[in-house]
């Protein structure tokens, strides 16, 4: 065992088992689930587009699927499945702008498969997911040239952005499109809040998949994370108390 | 076969990348780095995919002479002088004359945009429409009176006001999202490992 990740080994124990229960669980009563308004907005805003005859901009951020930040690009990436299919069924356009090299074919095999599902394969076109650049501000440049040009009705952002996030946000406020936000980043969050029509604050992003699809088992996932949520916060109060009357047996353990 | 193959490899390479973390035996190690090695190949192949599409989209909208076609010559002719240059000679003139004459003043002029774009961001959205935007303004204007000089010589106690904002409700706050957003990623490896999600295949 590696020194200093018991306590972590633990931790991801708790989860897994939590999770896989609450899946069990929920096959036989759904788990109910807060209503998310930024989720709720992309329906809106690809009946904005479509009524506007201006096409969506999606775009999932600088964020690799081999970094830290995968999760989001994940999360994106199942987001853009399902703005795909609106988009195929509204019978609107979607450009989705992608950063990373690795994340490139993963989109263009997700939009496929959202014309497929929406039974419109005849409409997608492989030219509307792009390959920008990886280096930030090139890749800024380009979505600020599509927006702009393009004259998007709708902007998604939806995975981990960062300096370049209230660029985009304001080149697509210039040209009067709906922007719709996501990420769990803390670093950017202030300025798209300030920016964007609607934001996906943090773990919103990671659920979102289970929220729009209502599936059961993903559904009670997320009931096993929100029970992981409240252990992490019983140690907190828990260390908390401990450390304010001077032990610290639990802060050591945890660094176990 | 097509989607089950992917998952089966997701499946295993996660739990091989969780293991070769959490325990210490050489063999672990020594898949973990290959496979990390592995990874850093087909990244380079998916980078040649990408450039294929990029080099496709634009020559088409140059073949077809769309408006402002020129902006798609400018990058391919851009391109393909940067990677032969670059590919004949790194440490040459011409590579580190793009590189430093031209790639790094851009990308700092364009982080000089963020400034004034996150001042029109301001002035558009800080309005007191409701309890939560009347909060923000007025948390706001005293963290950026507080942070800026000109805020202490109104007030001395701007920057103390700014501090205990900071350091209270906004870490709390901060930490709050920071904890649920960990948990997440934990959800989704967890999803992804046990081919749950399947986002990355397309499809619901």
């Amino acid at each position: 065992m590696q020194p200093g990740r018991v306590s972590s080994l633990l931790a991801l124990l708790f989860v897994t088992f939590a999770v896989l229960y609450f899946m069990q669980r929920s096959r036989k009563k759904l788990p109910s689930i807060r209503r998310i308004s930024g989720l709720d907005a992309i329906e809106e805003a690809i009946g904005r587009a479509t009524e506007m005859d201006r096409p969506v901009f999606y775009t999932t951020g600088m964020a690799d699927i081999t970094g830290s930040y995968a999760a989001n690009i994940f999360a994106g990436l199942e987001l853009l499945g399902y703005t795909t299919r609106l988009v195929a069924r509204n019978d609107a356009d979607i450009i989705v702008g992608i950063s990373q090299p690795n994340v490139y074919p993963l989109a263009v095999r997700v939009v496929e498969e959202g014309y497929l599902q929406a039974n419109r394969p005849e409409a997608f076109n492989q030219d509307s997911v792009r390959f920008l650049s990886p280096t930030q501000f090139a890749y800024a440049s380009a979505c600020l040239g599509i927006i702009q040009r393009e004259k998007a009705a709708a902007t998604l952002m939806l995975g981990h952005f960062m300096a370049e996030a209230i660029l985009l946000a304001e080149a697509s406020a210039q040209v009067g499109s709906i922007t719709i936000a996501g990420m769990t980043s803390m670093a950017q969050l202030p300025f798209l809040v300030a920016a964007c029509d609607y934001m996906i604050i943090g773990d919103e992003l990671l659920a979102a998949g289970a929220y729009l699809a209502r599936d059961p088992v993903k559904l009670g996932s997320i009931a096993g994370q929100d029970w992981a949520k409240l252990l992490a916060v019983a140690l907190i109060l828990i260390g908390s108390l401990m450390v304010t009357i001077g032990d610290k047996s639990l802060f050591t353990l945890l660094n176990k | 076969m097509r989607r089950e193959l992917p998952m089966a490899v997701a499946c295993i390479v996660g739990l091989l990348m969780l293991a070769e973390y959490f325990f210490s035996p050489v063999t672990l190690k020594t898949w973990g780095s290959e496979i990390q090695n592995w990874s850093v190949i087909i990244a380079a192949f998916a980078l040649g995919l990408a450039a294929v599409g990029l080099i496709r989209v634009h020559a088409r909208r140059v073949i077809e002479k769309r408006p402002e076609s020129y902006n798609s010559v400018l990058l391919l002719a851009a391109m393909v002088i940067t990677a032969v240059s670059g590919i004949a000679a790194r440490q040459g003139p011409v590579f580190k004359f793009i590189f430093e004459r031209m790639m790094t003043p851009l990308g700092a002029a364009f982080y000089a945009m963020v400034a004034y774009h996150l001042f029109s961001a301001a002035y558009r959205t800080f309005r007191a429409r409701s309890g939560e935007a009347a909060a923000l303004l007025v948390a706001g204007v005293i963290v950026m009176l507080g942070r800026a000089p000109i805020g202490e010589a109104i007030w001395s106690q701007f920057p103390v006001i700014a501090d205990w904002i900071m350091k209270w409700p906004n870490l709390a706050g901060s930490r709050g999202v920071l904890v649920g957003a960990a948990v997440g990623t934990v959800g989704v490896g967890i999803r992804v490992i046990l081919g749950i999600d399947r986002s990355y295949l397309g499809g619901e």
